[in-house]
C-alpha cells in the first residue's frame, strides 16, 4: 500500500457559506448563480441563491458577481526546497499558490541535493507535512542526480508517495536510458514527466532562435530542439506502451508531435504554461530577464498554436513552470540570467484577461484546463459537488490590478507579467477543506 | 544624446553629426601636441571583460586626445575574478564619479543594463554578439572619405556573421546611411532570420562583383573546432577575399585583427583598395567625437579642434 501522495500542514476545516457566486464547474451542470455551503471542510450544500441557511459559526461571504470555481491544479511547480531556499521555500511556495487560487502542486526535484533518493523524499514531505499550506506532490528524479546515467530507486519511492518522475531543468538525453525507465514504470507505475529538449540543438542559446535573436545576437534555441524529443518520446513510450506527460510545450512542430501521438493511441499528455499561451519572443527584445525562460518565449504562430492545441484537447492542462529566482540572480546581462519566471500568482489572471476577454477562449474551458493538471498524473480531479473535499476559489472577474505592485506572496519577484494590468483577482481558496488564501478586499467586503 | 549603448540610438542626422565632427578633429593626429582641452577634469573609465587592445587603446587615446582622465580597468586580475557581479562592479566604480564608462563585455545587453545603474555616460565598446556602434560609426566615417555618401551603395559583409557584433551594427548604420547590405557566409555561421534586418542574404560569393565594398570579417579559429566549417581551408576556398574576387573598383575593409591568408589573402590588405589603416585612423578621431558628443556635445555645439594646451 503506497503512502498518500499529497501532503500538507491541514488548517482548519473550514465552514463557509458562500451566497449568490456564479458557480462554474465544467465536469459538471453547474454554471448559474448558486449557494454553496461548506461545513467541516467539505462541501454540505449547493442550493438555488437566497436558498441556503448559514448554520450557526459559519461565515457568510456575499458572492454575489463573483464566481466560484473549482481550485487549480498545477502539476509544475519548482519550490526549491531543499537547498536553494532563498528563492522560494515549501511555505511561501505553497502560499503563493494559494494566492493564485490554487488547491494543490507538484513539486519539481531539481533541487540542492537534487530529490533522487527515498531519504530525501521521506524529509521532504515531513517538511511539507509542517509547512506547506496547501497539499503538494513530489515528483522525484528519472536519473540519480539529474545525470541521465542510472535510474532513482523508483519503486521504493513510488511506496513513499511518489506521485510520478521526472528529470524537468533537462531532458533525459539518452533514449535507451528513457527506455529502461518506461519498461520499470510497468512495475511501479507513476507518470514520468519530460522536459524536452535536445541539448544538441539547444546549446548555449538564451532565446528562441529566430528574428529577435539574429537582431540582438542571442545564441537562439530553435523549436526543433524541443520537437525531435516530444516525437522521440512519444515513440518511445508507445512502443514500450507507458505513460508520458510532456512538459512546458512552446512551439507548433511539438503541438503536432503530441497530436500525432494521442491520435495513434499512446499515453501522453501535456502541458503549456501561461507565459508561452500569452506572450511572445518579442517581449524578450529588450533583454528583459524576466523574460528568458525554458523553453523560451517562441513566434506569434508557435504561441496560436498553443492556444489551438489548449482549445481542441491536444493540450491537456496549463501548468505555470513556477520557477522563482532571487533578484541578485536577475539582476544580471540576459545571456548569464537564469531560466525561469514565477507563475502560481498570475495564471489564471494572465490567461484570463489575455485569452478569455477577448473572446480566444471560453471561461470553462479554461477552468477545464486549470483544474486538469494533477488528474494526468493520478490525483483526484477538484469537483464542485455535494459530499466532495472543498477545493474552491473565489473570483472577482471585474477586478484590476497591476501585477507586482503589491508584491508578491512568492519569495521571488521574477515575474513575466510584472508591470502588466490584469483583469481578475482571486479572493478566497479554499484547499482540501480549509481556508488557504483571502484576499483584503474580500476582507473588508464581508462582514 | 545621454549614452550610445546601440546604432540605433542614432538616426541618420545623429550619425552625420557626430562624424561632421569627428573630421574637424582629423587633422589633430598630424600636429606635435595630439590633444585638446575639451574634456578636461572629466573621467572616463574604460572597463573591458573582454580582451581587447585596438578598441581600448583607440577609447584611450580618444579620451586622453580630449584631455579627460582616464582609467583602464579590466576584468582579469581584479574583482570580477573574485567573483562580483557585473551591477557590484558597476555601482563600486560609480563611487568613483566617472563622467562616462566605456565598457566591452561578452554579454548583450549589458551597456544597456549598465546604464541603468549609475549616473554615468555608457559607451557600448562590444556586448556580446549584439552591438558594437562605434565600429559602425568609424566604418561609415571611412567609407564617407573614400567615396563620399553612401546613398545607393552596395555592401557585402562576408564571414561570420553569426558571432559578429561588427555585422549586426554595420548592417544598420549602412542602412541608415542609405546603402544595401548584402550578407554573405557559410549556411552554419548565418544566423537564421537575420533577413529581418533588412538585409540580403547569400551562400555564395557569385554575385560578389556587384559590391561596390566588402566588408571581410575576422573569422575564429575556434569555429573549427565548434564544427561551423570543415576546414579553415575550404573556408579559404569559398569565401576568402583575394585578388581574383577583389574587383579593382571595390573597396576592402575588415575590422582587424586580420588572419591573413582565412579571410583575406595578403595580397589584399596590402591593396589601395584596402581601407583598413583608415579604419584604425578613423576609430581615434570618430570615439573622440562620440566622447565629445557625450560629455560636452549638449554645452557646446560648436567643433572643438582650435585650441591646444601644453601638457
Amino acid at each position: 500500500m503506497s503512502a498518500q501522495p499529497l501532503v500538507h500542514a491541514a488548517g482548519a476545516p473550514a465552514d463557509v457559506l458562500v451566497r449568490g457566486a456564479h458557480v462554474l464547474d465544467p465536469r459538471s451542470d453547474l454554471d448559474g448563480p448558486h449557494d454553496v455551503l461548506v461545513l467541516g471542510g467539505e462541501i454540505a450544500q449547493i442550493g438555488a441563491v437566497g436558498t441556503l441557511n448559514s448554520p450557526d459559526g459559519v461565515e457568510v461571504i456575499d458572492g454575489t458577481g463573483r464566481h466560484l470555481f473549482p481550485a487549480f491544479v498545477d502539476p509544475h511547480v519548482h519550490l526549491r526546497t531543499p537547498g536553494q531556499e532563498h528563492k522560494e521555500d515549501l511555505a511561501s511556495g505553497t502560499a503563493s499558490a494559494a494566492a493564485g487560487g490554487y488547491c494543490a502542486v507538484v513539486a519539481m526535484p531539481n533541487t540542492k541535493p537534487t530529490l533522487d533518493s527515498v531519504a530525501g523524499l521521506r524529509s521532504l514531505r515531513d517538511a511539507a507535512a509542517g509547512q506547506a499550506r496547501i497539499p503538494v506532490g513530489f515528483m522525484p528524479a528519472i536519473t540519480r542526480g539529474l545525470a541521465g546515467t542510472e535510474l532513482t530507486d523508483m519503486a521504493e519511492l513510488r511506496d513513499l508517495g511518489a506521485l510520478g518522475f521526472t528529470d524537468d531543468g533537462r531532458p533525459v538525453t539518452s533514449a535507451g536510458m528513457l527506455r529502461r525507465a518506461l519498461q520499470y514504470q510497468r512495475l511501479c507505475g507513476g507518470v514520468l514527466a519530460l522536459h524536452e529538449e535536445d541539448p544538441s540543438l539547444s546549446g548555449a542559446g538564451a532565446m528562441h532562435e529566430g528574428e529577435v535573436s539574429a537582431r540582438l545576437g542571442v545564441a537562439g534555441i530553435p523549436s526543433v530542439s524541443e520537437s525531435t524529443m516530444v516525437a522521440r518520446d512519444a515513440a518511445l513510450a508507445g512502443y514500450e506502451d507507458g505513460s508520458v506527460h510532456m512538459q512546458h510545450l512552446s512551439c507548433i512542430e511539438s503541438v503536432r508531435a503530441v497530436a500525432q501521438a494521442k491520435d495513434l493511441g499512446f499515453h501522453v499528455t501535456c502541458e503549456a504554461s501561461p507565459h508561452h499561451l500569452c506572450l511572445t519572443d518579442v517581449a524578450a527584445a529588450g533583454l528583459d530577464t524576466r523574460m528568458k525562460m525554458n523553453p523560451p518565449l517562441r513566434t506569434e504562430a508557435d504561441r496560436q498554436a498553443l492556444i489551438a492545441g489548449l482549445r481542441d484537447g491536444t493540450i491537456d492542462c496549463i501548468a505555470t513552470d513556477h520557477a522563482p529566482h532571487a533578484r541578485d540572480e536577475k539582476d544580471v546581462p540576459f545571456e548569464q540570467a537564469p531560466m525561469g519566471t514565477t507563475g502560481l500568482e498570475t495564471a489564471f489572471a494572465a490567461v484570463f484577461t489575455e485569452l478569455v476577454l477577448p473572446g480566444v477562449l471560453g471561461l470553462a474551458l479554461v477552468v477545464e484546463r486549470l483544474t486538469s493538471g494533477g488528474g494526468l498524473l493520478g490525483l483526484p480531479v477538484p469537483r464542485v459537488g455535494v459530499g466532495e473535499p472543498a477545493d474552491l476559489v473565489l473570483i472577482d472577474l471585474e477586478a484590476e490590478w497591476t501585477v507586482g505592485e503589491a508584491g508578491y506572496v512568492s519569495r521571488s519577484a521574477n515575474c513575466c507579467f510584472d508591470g502588466r494590468r490584469l483583469r481578475s483577482r482571486v479572493l478566497l481558496t479554499i484547499a482540501a477543506g480549509s481556508v488557504v488564501h483571502r484576499a483584503h478586499a474580500l476582507s473588508e467586503a464581508t462582514v | 544624446m545621454r549614452h550610445l549603448l546601440s546604432i540605433d540610438d542614432l538616426d541618420r542626422a545623429g550619425i552625420e553629426r557626430i562624424l561632421d565632427r569627428a573630421s574637424t578633429l582629423s587633422d589633430l593626429g598630424e600636429r606635435e601636441v595630439k590633444k585638446v582641452p575639451a574634456l578636461r577634469g572629466r573621467r572616463v573609465l574604460n572597463l573591458f571583460y573582454e580582451a581587447s587592445t585596438r578598441t581600448r587603446s583607440s577609447f584611450e587615446l580618444a579620451a586622453k586626445a580630449l584631455s579627460a582622465d582616464v582609467v583602464n580597468f579590466a576584468a582579469s586580475g581584479s574583482s570580477v575574478e573574485k567573483g562580483e557581479s557585473l551591477k557590484d562592479t558597476i555601482l563600486t566604480l560609480s563611487a568613483h564619479r566617472p563622467d562616462a564608462i566605456v565598457i566591452r563585455t561578452p554579454w548583450a545587453g549589458s551597456a544597456a543594463l549598465v546604464a541603468g545603474w549609475t549616473d554615468a555616460a555608457i559607451v557600448n565598446a562590444g556586448d556580446g554578439k549584439h552591438e558594437h556602434p562605434t565600429q559602425a560609426l568609424l566604418d561609415v566615417y571611412t567609407l564617407r572619405q573614400r567615396l563620399g555618401a553612401l546613398d545607393g551603395a552596395k555592401i557585402w559583409i562576408v564571414g561570420d556573421v553569426l558571432h559578429s557584433r561588427v555585422a549586426r551594427s554595420n548592417i544598420t548604420a549602412f542602412q541608415t546611411m542609405g546603402a544595401e547590405v548584402t550578407v554573405c557566409g557559410p549556411p552554419t555561421l548565418i544566423p537564421r532570420g537575420i533577413e529581418a534586418m533588412g538585409c540580403a542574404v547569400r551562400t555564395t560569393l557569385d554575385e560578389l562583383p556587384e559590391a561596390d565594398v566588402v566588408y571581410a570579417l575576422r573569422m575564429q579559429h575556434e569555429r573549427m573546432s565548434e564544427a561551423f566549417v570543415p576546414s579553415l581551408r575550404e573556408y579559404a576556398a569559398c569565401y576568402q577575399i583575394d585578388s581574383r574576387r577583389l574587383g579593382a573598383q571595390q573597396v576592402l575593409m575588415h575590422p582587424g585583427p586580420v588572419n591573413r591568408g582565412v579571410e583575406l589573402s595578403g595580397e589584399v590588405v596590402d591593396s589601395p583598395q584596402a581601407l583598413i589603416t583608415a579604419q584604425v585612423a578613423a576609430g581615434v578621431i570618430v570615439r573622440m567625437a562620440v566622447l565629445y558628443e557625450l560629455l560636452a556635445g549638449a554645452r557646446s555645439p560648436e567643433p572643438v579642434a582650435t585650441e591646444t594646451v601644453a601638457s
